[in-house]
């Protein structure tokens, strides 16, 4: 149904260029920009208004928050975080969260960075079924694996701790990572390599003092995101730990909505702290993330 | 993009200790560097997902449950001695009883949640994509407040799923929930959302929905911005309406990029698991369970079921693999070289 709102524009569709902009927006009539923004500013609303609402429950009393009658803003308090913060044991998953995410991250970017490397430099046999197992590990369900890493595991007595959550996680890390860090790689001109190869530098060598620097806002931007891909991860969490101290946070804030008093007072403000940082960052990182993940994709 | 021009290298197998040392002592030397650079991650992929794939596959041969999984039962006797005997119940290989049960349905629903999943899967992936091309299509051009409009369309990506779950959730409340008050205000009944499975449905999906357009939307401007501008300028010298140039250029323009997305994006949604586990929860009574979350709760709610689960894990991988490769078999008569 937006779809219906292209015909009444004209130009300036490609190139958005500082030079092009006055001449086409001159161009559009006054009932097409109209139409436009007020589309626009109607999808904004719809994506921001849930985090919004969410942020202004999370400084209201239960009381309101648990009412029908509508308010924006009711006896604003900081209660909540205080509570959230001080009274459980948020600040313990969040760090488990981080410790978990951090390992899943380091330990999943050096593995697959050489691995991306060779994947979009070199020609060797065995490069095309590689990639279509990246492919294939995209559809492998979570049922699939996680009883048997589970059941792997409890021989191992690793169930209940960190390290069976960072390894369930490389299983989703790995891949993905190999495959946005081909497309990065793939962006950086193949002619840095062969110079690199004419001083003198073998492929270890071109890799490690030539690639890798000018990769770094790829790499940047994936162990980002696979930071954030444990980070919100909720089924192996939710089978592998058992006590409240090693609960993450995607697991331990299910406790303040349990099935009958639910506590939705402390779960917004819970949202709230969990989501700014990984917002922020996320919001910097994202202009690349995207490039690197179609070029990934359509260049198989 | 590979800058190794001249390796018609195909088909000769990895470098086993070679008894034709010909060819594949060359193949060796001269690609031993990529095969050492991947080595990690092959290494990886085998142990953590492959190994444990296999396992899987064999499990759902067995009728292992938390009930029957020990070999040997042991008792303490009252000297503190402590007796084993061999478990009369333990698990066995039971063949394709599993997967029996489960597709005539004498175990579990796996139809009905194969339903719900196709439905979740399609709704939510023709909303992605449409919504998704239709915001791309309205930011890719020149005005005012660009920026901050694609910053704003953004920010439900930012949010991690789970959190976005709850907020749904929360919002559809019954009792004290935004829609629902907001129903009220207007004038209209307070609907009981996850009373009925058509309603929970639509709740799970809603949320979805809102939280995967912006991956669409940036991933099909930015395959937008890599169609030349000339193209859009010969055609409106040949006097093509807006529309035409939509229909035989920016649709064209994105295949690529398009059949990537859509097939990763039916893929993920037909694996998403936090969504309907935490905002429908299954509710009404497990009525609203894809096969993900079903494979999830027999796997680990009740007596734990980990046969089953895997049942329901191989059967997913099936049905993805199978869809996958007709996809690539229907783009390709199409001359996608991909």
């Amino acid at each position: 149904m937006t779809m219906t709102m292209a015909p009444g524009t004209t130009a300036g569709q490609s190139a958005p260029t500082p030079q092009t902009n006055k001449q086409s927006r001159a161009k559009r009539s006054p009932l097409a920009s109209l139409g436009l923004h007020a589309t626009l500013i109607g999808a904004s609303l719809i994506a921001v208004f849930p985090i919004a609402w969410v942020v202004l429950s999370s400084f209201k009393p239960k009381q309101w928050v648990q009412s029908s009658e509508l308010s924006l803003v009711k006896e604003p308090t900081l209660g909540n975080y205080e509570y959230v913060l001080f009274e459980t044991n948020f600040p313990t998953w969040m760090l488990n969260s981080v410790i978990i995410a951090l390992c899943t991250m380091v330990i999943g970017i050096l593995m697959s960075a050489t691995t991306g490397y060779a994947l979009s430099r070199f020609n060797f046999p065995g490069r095309r079924k590689l990639m279509m197992v990246f492919l294939v590990t995209q559809m492998f369900p979570v049922a699939i694996l996680i009883v048997p890493i589970y059941q792997i595991m409890a021989t191992l007595g690793l169930i209940n701790t960190h390290a069976s959550l960072v390894i369930a996680y490389l299983t989703i890390a790995v891949p993905f990572c190999s495959w946005m860090l081909k497309g990065y790689f793939d962006s950086i001109p193949t002619s840095l390599d062969e110079a690199a190869s004419i001083d003198g530098c073998g492929p270890f060598q071109t890799f490690w003092r030539v690639i890798m620097p000018l990769a770094r806002p790829g790499i940047a931007v994936t162990a980002f995101y696979t930071f954030l891909t444990a980070w919100g991860e909720v089924a192996y969490a939710s089978a592998f730990i058992q006590t409240d101290d090693r609960f993450t946070l995607a697991y331990g804030m299910q406790q303040f909505v349990p099935q009958f008093n639910a506590q939705w007072e402390y779960l917004t403000a819970a949202a709230v702290l969990v989501t700014v940082p990984a917002g922020l960052v996320f919001l910097y990182a994202q202009r690349h993330l995207v490039s690197g993940l179609t070029a990934g994709g359509t260049k198989g | 993009m590979s800058t190794d021009t001249a390796t018609p290298a195909r088909t000769s197998p990895p470098p086993r200790e070679t008894r034709r040392p010909g060819r594949l002592r060359r193949s060796w030397d001269k690609h031993w560097y990529a095969w050492v650079m991947v080595a990690p991650v092959v290494l990886v992929l085998g142990v953590l997902i492959f190994y444990p794939l296999g396992r899987g596959i064999l499990l759902s041969f067995t009728n292992l449950t938390e009930a029957n999984q020990l070999a040997e039962i042991c008792s303490k006797s009252i000297t503190g001695s402590e007796v084993c005997k061999p478990n009369p119940n333990a698990w066995e290989i039971v063949g394709v009883d599993n997967y029996v049960n489960l597709l005539t349905g004498k175990v579990g629903e796996f139809w009905r949640q194969f339903g719900v999943t196709l439905i979740w899967t399609v709704t939510c992936v023709v909303f992605h994509y449409g919504l998704g091309l239709g915001l791309a299509v309205l930011l890719n051009r020149p005005m005012r407040g660009r920026g901050l409009y694609r910053m704003l369309l953004i920010l439900p990506w930012a949010v991690p799923a789970f959190v976005s779950a709850f907020a749904w959730r929360f919002m559809f409340n019954e009792q004290f929930g935004l829609i629902n008050s907001l129903f009220e205000s207007v004038g209209l009944d307070r609907v009981e959302w996850f009373a009925d499975w058509k309603t929970a449905l639509l709740t799970a999906i809603i949320a979805n929905i809102w939280l995967g357009v912006p991956f669409m939307m940036v991933t099909l401007l930015g395959g937008m911005q890599t169609i030349p501008g000339e193209q859009y300028e010969a055609a409106e010298i040949d006097g093509a309406t807006p529309w035409q140039r939509f229909v035989n250029i920016t649709l064209p323009g994105l295949r690529s990029v398009s059949m990537t997305v859509l097939l990763l994006g039916f893929i993920w949604t037909f694996n998403m698991f936090p969504i309907i586990f935490l905002v429908t929860g299954g509710e009404p009574a497990g009525q609203t369970e894809i096969l993900v979350t079903g494979a999830f709760r027999s796997a680990f709610e009740g007596i734990r079921n980990y046969s089953l689960s895997s049942t329901y894990g191989v059967l997913i991988l099936s049905i993805l693999l199978v869809f996958s490769v007709f996809y690539r078999r229907a783009l390709r008569k199409q001359g996608e070289v991909w």
